[in-house]
């Protein structure tokens, strides 16, 4: 299998674990920590995507636009 | 047996997406979005493959190169443009996604204009002036 499925897993992974301490620092009572850390996962997460997103644009350039 | 592993994985994809969704949508989107991603990646390849036998058979049937590139570059409009559309949609922003595939077929179209001026300006030339 040529793909890494473990970027599925990683996200799901950091998902997980954002929504654990998001749910445990809200009730310590802090509140706008939670949403740093929130923001601070998915701006990770988002990293990821668009290098796998840019790695798809390539891809398909290299096969179907560039001969 | 390449259908059974991109089964599985669309399958544990949409169970993780379950999972994460009632905590947090945004990653349930990303999952979503980075499986079709690594499928679309995984197809690619076997799509080359093929791409690259039709191109064989054109330079055999000594084909003007220029239509077989049209043609692809057509092909590629038509998958990406599908891709993010779906994506979008699946999103939930189903306006623009229908702009995205208007954007598609107008691009396809631009693409088709010099093909369909060759053919046109072959059919006047076969009538007598």
């Amino acid at each position: 299998m040529p793909f890494d499925v473990n970027a599925i897993f990683q996200i799901a992974g950091i998902g997980i674990i954002v929504a654990m301490i998001h749910t445990v620092l809200k009730q310590a009572g802090k509140g706008e920590w939670a949403e740093w850390i929130t923001l601070l996962g998915i701006i990770i997460v988002l990293y990821m995507v668009a290098s796998y997103v840019s790695d798809l644009f390539q891809e398909i350039k290299r096969v179907f636009l560039f001969k | 047996m390449d259908i059974i592993q991109i089964v599985g994985l669309g399958l544990v994809a949409t169970v993780l997406t379950l999972i994460i969704k009632e905590q947090k949508p945004m990653f349930a989107f990303m999952i979503a979005m980075i499986t079709g991603i690594i499928i679309f990646l995984f197809l690619i390849g076997k799509i080359a493959e093929v791409i690259q036998i039709l191109e064989r058979m054109a330079v055999k049937a000594n084909l003007n190169m220029i239509y077989l590139e049209t043609i692809l570059k057509m092909i590629g409009i038509a998958y990406i443009a599908e891709f993010g559309a779906q994506i979008v949609r699946d999103a939930g922003q189903g306006a623009i996604a229908s702009k995205i595939e208007l954007a598609g077929k107008v691009l396809i179209l631009v693409m088709a204009v010099p093909i369909i001026t060759v053919i046109i300006e072959t059919v006047i030339s076969l009538f007598p002036s």
